[in-house]
């Protein structure tokens, strides 16, 4: 068994309307930075897992994300994986 | 360009007539376009086509009324002193059964919206829901997501929910149901309309960019036809209740400064809807170029644009010069408001993309009351009906006295009687600072009503949400009658005047003979318990197909609807503060009283469905003049300040409107049965129109005088005191143990 | 006395501030909108609860960059007072005008119902009149109000005297149960070293109207304008 580290990204589906980036959005506007526009905001996750290789620890991942993190309805998801360290 | 064919009307909804029909109001093939503009507005949920008929029935007339159902977007009702209310309930149904939390939520979104279109701000909330059996996973997801949805977005709105009910049957297993109420006051003056004239007006479009939200039927149709692509199409919408909380801050601000001549909010069929409706409204059309809709996706064809259901967006007709005055106002509050067109002379709705016309309808034929379809559906007696009459009190076993504790524990822990506070903590119940029931619980809500002009609240609304889906489901209209009596109760306990009702029709298939059977007992029973009470429909919502099979040209099984849910939300008006009444007992030694008669009835009750397992039964036993008798009984006990509380019966009948009374102030009582019935009868029936009070010794004399005068059943209980909840000499729990019991037990279904 | 009601896009107590303050108070309030520049002459600055910017991001991260922030933090900077109420509270401490940060209730659901609040520190104009020996029962409607803040910080605090508040049960005992959004040491609010900023996650304002049964939150406007008439 090897440990694996994933770095999963969670975000907002790009069809649907994202408030809280639309709000950051203002706010960023009303503090007169300029110019910054299509702000949306997701998640990050971090998780380490065992999986005999890498396959099996994406498969693990997905299926991570399916049924728990994601929405997947309203959210996009990737990942990526590296071996843990030391 | 190919114009769509009868196989692509029908792909969008529409039946072979209203394709002809279509054909004869343009008088040439309509284009993808219009084609679609009819089809949203002809749907049941636009047109209510199939239930218009029955709906016009109801009464609608009383002095009170400002505005008769369906003319505005809510009802609305002069309260006295310069001052009205706008109030409506919604359904967010199949929504909610997709993805809970932003299915509740932009319910929630929806119905505030109708109440500050009209130039009210929305004072308060309530919320009807009902759910599957508790015991599936996927029904705490749903209740879950759905008590959430409606937290997050009315908690940040900034409306107090002060009022709701919750009800579990297996039959919403697959349909749950999600019906939300808002009330908001608005002086007399200050109305506002969803209506369009004068031509040369601006028309803006207010609040978020337009996406392909909603429009997944139409989308389906198109595929062959245009380009769009439905992996662009979100499956939800999303609701911003920051966004809602600027536009009611703006429309309310916009509609006060005298530039707008109509407003109305953009739901269901968008733009086409809003356009139509108020054009249609005021006899005038208008001129709409689509390329200045701001979009929040790329490429969108005209047909989606109109009938995108993007959530908080609102339309504005303005008057013509003061376009900057409007503008300004918006800008304040970060909204944009963005001409889109103007009115103009005759009827009709232009619009235009790219340069080019791409709808031209006559706005008439689009709108319910004008071109819109209306339908006679058949119905017939389902045979569950005569089954359910069958029921004999005599084939349930009688309990012993052993089992009579364990039967009030059962009742107290079940989930369709238990303590809901696992739900109205999750929500605001006191922002706005109006909720009299914090610290004084009622039968229903008390929302104080402050001056919009400034000065102290002197009045109340009084409001109650109220539906047993089980026993219209019985007998439709003995089953609603109750239903209004019961919302009409709530309110005089809580020492109100019942004024009128909105009304949310939860029903299956329409097109199933027995579903309509349903449909058409409820509007009956409607009828016959709204002129009785003197408590007019203002309007309100159907929605049908909750159902969780429709295969079929008969619309599936009757038994797989939900229950037919004609929930009823009663507005009520307390003018003297003094007036007010709470539910709960006061102080030792008060005298417990019944007021109505106790029957040998088990019928309809929870006790008899849930602990005995026996379904089919007909609705408790249920007289309206009794009810009437029994409502006017009370407001005098109540306004001669004879009473320290009043709690109506309902599920769980007498045992649980003590152990109710009885917990809030951990007041325990000594009561005993006065009629030899049926112990399990006696405590737990549900037959209607019976109240439990409490008396201050000083007022016994009083009180009983008042009751003989009126000559209304009434009987001694007993008396409030102590820790224990003693019944017939023996205890049945200590006050402690109920409240356990009671408060814990859905937080344990939800917690685990 | 004039008070000052700040009105940020989102905020939804400002009104109940308004009502409270002038109908049943009898003082003077100006509601003054997040973009305006001046305090106009106001000696108590009220930030209202509410859902500022929608609490996106966090709450109150976005609000503390408006312009009327920089007005309310010269007017601390002099003296002032200030009085952050719930989201107002958040405001304050994204703003660094108060120390700490409030976080996601523990339970991670958002909690509306009456509590019971003990008086830390009576060393306060908002708090000199209250007895400390006796809970309050005062409203809390939040999801995020857990107060956080490092040791050393809470150490200061307790040091310094700085905690007003405290949830507690309703015979005044501190306990956990009593803590529901899991509040470190069961802070419910806190003022600033120089004792003129104030925080608090619970809403006296909802609890100063004897039309809604209870009037315990009365005691701390009373507290405050007491000692402020007093000080005039």
């Amino acid at each position: 068994m090897k440990v694996f580290v994933a770095e999963i990204e969670v975000m907002p589906r790009k069809e649907i309307l994202d408030p809280q980036g639309k709000a950051i959005a203002l706010g960023l506007a009303n503090l007169g930075l300029e110019g910054v526009q299509e702000v949306r905001m997701g998640k990050h996750i971090q998780l380490q897992l065992q999986a005999t290789d890498e396959a099996e620890a994406v498969q693990k991942t997905e299926a991570a994300c399916r049924q728990l993190l994601v929405n997947a309805i309203m959210e996009d998801f990737t990942f990526q994986l590296h071996p843990q360290q030391g | 360009m190919n114009l769509p064919s009868l196989e692509t009307a029908q792909k969008l909804g529409l039946l072979p007539e209203e394709f002809a029909y279509i054909q004869e109001i343009l008088g040439r093939q309509p284009n993808f376009t219009e084609l679609s503009a009819y089809a949203a507005m002809w749907s049941e949920h636009c047109s209510y086509k199939n239930s218009i008929l029955w709906l016009k029935k109801l009464p609608k007339s009383s002095p009170r009324m400002l505005a008769e159902a369906g003319q505005e977007n809510a009802g609305l009702v002069d309260i006295g002193g310069g001052l009205a209310c706008a109030f409506k309930i919604e359904s967010h149904n199949h929504p909610s059964a997709l993805e809970p939390y932003q299915g509740a939520a932009t319910g929630v979104g929806g119905i505030n919206r109708d109440i500050f279109t009209m130039g009210a701000r929305p004072i308060a909330q309530m919320n009807t829901l009902r759910f599957g059996d508790l015991s599936l996973a996927r029904t705490r997801y749903l209740l879950r997501g759905v008590v959430k949805g409606i937290g997050d977005y009315g908690n940040a709105f900034g409306v107090p929910t002060v009022a709701g009910e919750l009800f579990f049957d297996e039959c919403y297993n697959t349909n749950p149901l999600v019906n939300a109420f808002s009330a908001g006051i608005v002086e007399t003056g200050k109305i506002a309309s969803a209506i369009a004239y004068g031509a040369g007006n601006p028309v803006f479009i207010v609040g978020s960019a337009t996406g392909k939200d909603g429009i997944h039927g139409a989308a389906f149709a198109s595929k062959d036809l245009t380009e769009s692509s439905i992996d662009d199409l979100p499956a939800v919408q999303v609701g911003d209740p920051f966004q809602e909380k600027l536009l009611l801050e703006a429309s309310l601000e916009v509609i006060a400064s005298g530039a707008v001549v109509g407003i109305q909010d953009m739901g269901a069929a968008g733009i086409i809807c809003s356009t139509s409706e108020m054009s249609a409204k005021g006899q005038h059309g208008m001129r709409i170029n689509l390329d200045k809709v701001p979009l929040r996706q790329a490429n969108m064809q005209a047909w989606e644009i109109l009938l995108s259901e993007s959530q908080e967006r609102m339309l504005v007709v303005g008057q013509k010069g003061r376009e900057a005055e409007i503008e300004a106002i918006f800008e304040k509050w970060d909204l944009h408001a963005v001409q889109i067109g103007e009115v103009i002379e005759g009827g009709r709705l232009e619009f235009f993309q790219n340069g080019e016309q791409v709808a031209d309808l006559p706005a008439e034929s689009l709108v319910l009351g004008g071109g819109a379809p209306v339908y006679t559906r058949e119905y017939q007696e389902p045979a569950y009906y005569q089954t359910f009459k069958k029921f004999n009190i005599e084939e349930v076993p009688q309990p012993g006295p052993e089992e009579l504790p364990q039967i009030a524990r059962f009742l107290l822990a079940h989930p369709n009687i238990c303590s809901r506070r696992w739900v109205y903590e999750q929500y605001d119940s006191m922002v706005g600072t109006v909720n009299a029931n914090t610290n004084a619980p009622a039968d229903a809500a008390v929302v104080w009503i402050k001056p919009p002009q400034g000065g102290l609240a002197t009045k109340a609304l009084v409001m109650s949400v109220d539906c047993n889906g089980r026993h219209v489901h019985a007998d439709p209209e003995i089953g609603t009658m109750m239903a209004v009596c019961e919302s009409a109760r709530n309110v005089v306990c809580a020492g109100g005047e019942p004024v009128a009702i909105t009304n949310n029709l939860n029903f299956g298939n329409p097109y199933n003979p027995e579903v309509y059977w349903q449909f058409v007992g409820a509007i009956q029973g409607m009828i016959k318990a709204c002129e009785k009470l003197g408590t007019p429909v203002t309007g309100g919502n159907v929605s049908f197909y909750n159902q969780s099979s429709t295969v079929g040209k008969d619309g599936g099984n009757v038994s797989n609807a939900v229950f037919p849910t004609p929930t009823i939300g009663m507005l009520g008006l307390l003018d003297d503060p003094a007036h007010r009444m709470s539910l709960h007992f006061k102080a030792e030694d008060d005298f417990i009283y019944l007021i109505g008669e106790a029957l040998n009835d088990l019928a309809g009750s929870e006790y008899l469905y849930s602990y005995r397992q026996i379904k089919a039964s007909p609705p408790p036993a249920f007289d309206l003049d009794t009810e009437y008798r029994l409502q006017e009984v009370l407001k005098i006990l109540i306004r001669n300040g004879l009473l320290q509380s009043a709690h109506d019966l309902s599920e769980g009948g007498l045992w649980v409107a003590l152990a109710e009374s009885a917990m809030p102030l951990s007041l325990g009582f000594q009561v005993k049965s006065f009629l030899k019935l049926r112990p399990d009868a006696f405590w737990f029936g549900e037959n209607a129109s019976r109240v439990l009070v409490s008396v201050h010794p000083h007022q016994k004399e009083a009180f009983e005088d008042t009751m003989e005068k009126a000559d209304f059943a009434y009987a001694l209980l007993g008396r409030v005191g102590g820790a224990a909840m003693g019944v017939d000499g023996q205890t049945w729990l200590t006050i402690a143990e109920a409240q356990d019991l009671y408060n814990q037990a859905l937080g344990q279904w939800m917690e685990g | 006395m004039k008070f000052a009601v700040l009105v940020f896009p989102g905020s939804n107590c400002d009104d109940d501030l308004v009502y409270v303050l002038r109908e049943i108070m009898g003082q003077s309030v100006v509601k003054i909108w997040h973009k305006d520049h001046d305090l106009q002459g106001a000696e108590v600055v009220m930030v209202p609860g509410g859902f500022a910017y929608g609490d996106y991001l966090r709450a109150g991260a976005i609000a503390r960059f408006s312009p009327i922030m920089r007005e309310v933090a010269a007017h601390a900077q002099r003296g002032g007072y200030v009085w952050g109420i719930c989201n107002g509270f958040q405001i304050l401490t994204e703003a660094g005008l108060l120390e700490g940060a409030l976080l996601r209730n523990l339970s991670r659901q958002y909690i509306c119902k009456n509590i019971y609040l003990r008086t830390l520190s009576t060393q306060t104009l908002l708090t000199r009149q209250l007895d400390s020996s006796k809970a309050y029962c005062i409203p809390m409607a939040h999801g995020e109000g857990r107060y956080y803040a490092p040791m050393n910080i809470l150490k200061k605090l307790q040091d310094q005297d700085q905690i007003l508040f405290q949830y507690c049960e309703a015979d005044g005992s501190v306990s956990e149960a009593a803590n529901l959004n899991g509040s470190l040491l069961n802070i419910a609010g806190i003022c600033n070293p120089a004792r003129n900023v104030f925080g608090m996650m619970p809403h006296p304002e909802r609890a100063a109207d004897e039309m809604l049964g209870n009037t315990d939150g009365r005691l701390f406007f009373e507290s405050l304008l007491g000692t402020l008439l007093e000080k005039v």
